[in-house]
């Protein structure tokens, strides 16, 4: 930059120094400390990807027949909406590399987020002074999960008419609230109103992208504030910070970074189909298809609502808690609420009210290891019982057998995985106290004058 | 790598990316292909992104720096940051200065608070209705004709033991939840149905409303008749999205699967001229349960 566009700058922003600062600004190198920012980079792509499609989408449920140029639909009755997601794919130039793009960059943005949020978790990065941003990311991962399921829901094929119908039952469920809840958002029963359209595609495209936009600053600057945190390698203390300076090694670090993230999407979404929604047909409230699955990050939902044993509480004849309450909503509820309690938990647990700004190795917090891997297979075991119906078409074992199979895995891995992490962690740990000569332990011995000699 | 190859690489990388992008334009202007735009503009992206890493981590000064944290509160106690709360909270405790009544204040704002919260929250009130009703809401009455996905009239000759229909409820609006069924027919001597039930299924053929009492979905698989034979055997309504099984021959009640009350049956009568009209309204109510429906 000329010197004179920096004088420029700080005579009318006096904003130097903090530039200077900024440029300055150190970021500890390690692979894992990129999974967030993955995730940052795919909300820009969907950004992107979304106003264009935002361009040419019509939330309206007016029956239209369709004339567009995928012709083993021509003719047929179908939502406005349908329509303008077929005529986004075939008719208008580049806008199915955009849809795909689109639909691959919010599978990753929620994998990112989920993998970003297990290394906060697993290295104690959630530690004060950061529970607070790590609250703030959870509040990010449940709204993103929310976003990707009305983004996939406004194309109204059948599958997105049969996950809404899924929704739908889920909120109704909630008790007492629920069904005057449902009724006013779908503007009466299932499958409501037009106007339940519009909501979804403002909230989809405006309200929640302003509200993550808002919460992700947020969050940057509750990073920066206290700096990144830091392995604790030689050199490294809980009062500085070890790394590269953002301008200019890490600033291109990190817009390649950017770049590849949206290159890899932009060829996920060229070269590998993702839900091709005129294969679905449109959606009737009385049409379904088999071994339908929702996009991965509503796995364990579809699991949850497949696991449960069918019982509503009830109150003499009448329901008080309908059954979709336990799988779609309490279960989805409950981890987060663990989740959101743990750092107030470990801290009450291990009596420690200190900063930390080291990372600990998965080995050195083995409680919280393991307890994380539990609850972490306890949910992955429900996401794999979502798919019985399909192992059951592939390999054939009886659905009914399999789900009994799960209701006994889901107690009995979880324990299991506690077992086994806390164990390898006790093994790793107790290698680490061997006598070789990189380990810093040293055999001593006394002597007989009683001093003590190597 | 030698600073010299390093600058060329990158320039070359610069190369290909910009290669690449006007690939891009020349597949847009000349030939839209989903796959070759993707290449070409993901491949640009990639060349660029190399580039970008390649300069970050070879070309420019690499640099270790170590930076001291701001220190909000001391690390082993709490001192610092007990006086700056302290000097903080001074700060907003200001405002406080020289009022007297400060619990009438504060009962007045939280009033007004309350009242203003409710202000704002009722309106929504008239986004709709009772709730209920609009949940109850059926076409199904004594008389109302069965008709086909093409709107004609569903004769009982057409029905073979084992199949498999779709009906609706004639003039409704088939998108309503209460206006698709299953009708199936069924070996009458087989019949478990309740006392009360006893003439809902005239030949042995039954109707049930097709939206599933779990999540909503439309049923659409008939396991007939080789269910096995634990309890009770027999035809089955399976939904497709979480496998609640419904048993026929019972009049819809759950053998399998998480719905938690029974699938509403219709009652049927054949008219005169052999077509199949409901005898009456649905056994329940139809679709996913809320706080306050009836069991069954």
């Amino acid at each position: 930059m000329s010197r004179r566009v920096e004088t420029a700058l700080e005579e009318r922003t006096g904003g130097s120094s903090f530039l200077r600062a900024t440029l300055r600004y150190v970021f500890p190198d390690h692979w894992s400390f990129l999974l967030g920012e993955i995730a940052l980079y795919s909300f820009v792509v969907l950004i992107a990807t979304g106003t264009f499609l935002a361009l040419f989408y019509s939330p309206s449920t007016a029956e239209t027949t369709y004339q567009g140029g995928y012709s083993p639909l021509a003719g047929q009755e179908m939502t406005q909406a349908y329509a303008s997601a077929l005529h986004l794919s075939f008719d208008v130039p580049g806008g199915l590399l955009m849809r795909q793009t689109h639909h691959w960059a919010a599978l990753v943005f929620v994998a990112a987020i989920v993998m970003h949020l297990m290394r906060i978790f697993f290295t104690g990065a959630f530690r004060k002074p950061r529970d607070v941003n790590y609250y703030v990311g959870l509040t990010m991962l449940m709204i993103a999960v929310f976003e990707g399921y009305l983004g996939y829901s406004l194309l109204d094929d059948l599958l997105s008419g049969m996950g809404l119908a899924i929704g739908y039952a889920a909120a109704l469920s909630v008790p007492v609230l629920g069904a005057p809840f449902a009724t006013l958002a779908w503007d009466g029963q299932f499958p409501g109103t037009d106007v339940f359209f519009s909501r979804m595609f403002i909230t989809h495209v405006f309200i929640l992208p302003a509200v993550l936009a808002a919460l992700i600053t947020i969050h940057l600057v509750m990073v920066a504030r206290p700096h990144h945190t830091q392995w604790a390698d030689p050199g490294h203390t809980e009062r500085n910070v070890v790394g590269i300076p953002m301008w200019p090694g890490y600033a291109l670090r990190s817009i390649g970074l950017f770049l590849a993230v949206a290159g890899a999407l932009v060829l996920m979404g060229g070269l590998i189909q993702i839900n091709p929604v005129w294969l679905w047909g449109p959606y009737h409230t009385y049409q379904a298809t088999n071994g339908a699955q929702p996009d991965w990050y509503l796995g364990w939902l579809i699991g949850g609502l497949r696991l449960v044993p069918a019982f509503d509480v009830t109150i003499g004849s009448y329901t008080l808690i309908p059954n979709p309450f336990w799988g779609g909503v309490l279960f989805p509820l409950s981890i987060f609420g663990f989740l959101f309690a743990w750092p107030s938990i470990e801290r009450r647990v291990r009596r420690d009210q200190r900063q930390h700004n080291l990372l600990e190795r998965p080995r050195d917090a083995p409680f919280r290891t393991a307890i994380g891997a539990a609850v972490f297979t306890f949910v992955a075991t429900v996401f794999f019982a979502g798919a019985a119906d399909r192992a059951f078409v592939q390999i054939g074992i009886q659905y009914e057998t399999q789900v009994w199979i799960y209701r006994g895995l889901v107690i009995v891995l979880p324990a299991l995985a506690y077992w086994i992490v806390r164990r390898v962690c006790d093994e790793l740990r107790a290698r680490e106290l061997t006598f070789g000569d990189s380990s810093p332990v040293r055999r001593i011995r006394r002597g007989p004058g009683g001093g003590f000699a190597r | 790598m030698s600073g010299r190859r390093v600058e060329l690489l990158v320039a070359g990388l610069l190369a290909a990316a910009a290669v690449a992008a006007c690939g891009f334009v020349v597949v847009y202007v000349v030939h839209i292909d989903t796959q070759l735009l993707g290449l070409a503009f993901g491949l640009a992206l990639i060349a660029l992104a190399a580039a970008a890493i390649l300069a970050g981590r070879s070309l420019v000064p690499q640099e270790i720096e170590t930076e001291e944290r701001p220190d909000f509160t001391d690390p082993e106690g709490r001192s610092r940051a007990e006086r700056e709360a302290r000097e903080l909270h001074h700060v907003a405790a200001r405002a406080g200065e020289g009022i007297s009544r400060r619990r009438l204040l504060g009962t007045a704002a939280g009033a007004a608070g309350a009242a203003m919260g409710a202000a704002i929250v009722v309106p929504l009130a008239s986004l709709g209705p009772s709730v209920d009703d609009r949940l109850r809401e059926s076409p199904w009455r004594d008389g109302v004709p069965l008709v086909d996905e093409n709107g004609i009239a569903v004769p009982a000759s057409h029905l073979d033991t084992g199949s498999f229909l779709s009906a609706f409820a004639k003039g409704a609006d088939r998108e309503r939840l209460a206006s698709s069924l299953v009708v199936v027919r069924v070996n009458p001597d087989d019949l478990a149905l309740p006392d009360e039930r006893a003439d809902w299924a005239p030949e042995g053929i039954m109707a049930f409303s097709k939206i599933c009492t779990h999540a909503g979905c439309a049923i659409n698989l008939y396991r007939s008749p080789l269910y096995p034979p634990r309890s009770p055997g027999g035809p089955a309504l399976v939904c497709p999205c979480h496998y609640s099984t419904f048993d026929v021959l019972t009049g819809g009640d759950v053998i399998f699967g998480p719905a938690g009350r029974p699938l509403p049956q219709l009652p049927l009568r054949i008219d005169s001229g052999g077509n199949l009209v409901a005898a009456g309204p649905l056994s329940g109510n139809v679709g996913p349960s809320w706080s306050g429906v009836r069991q069954s």
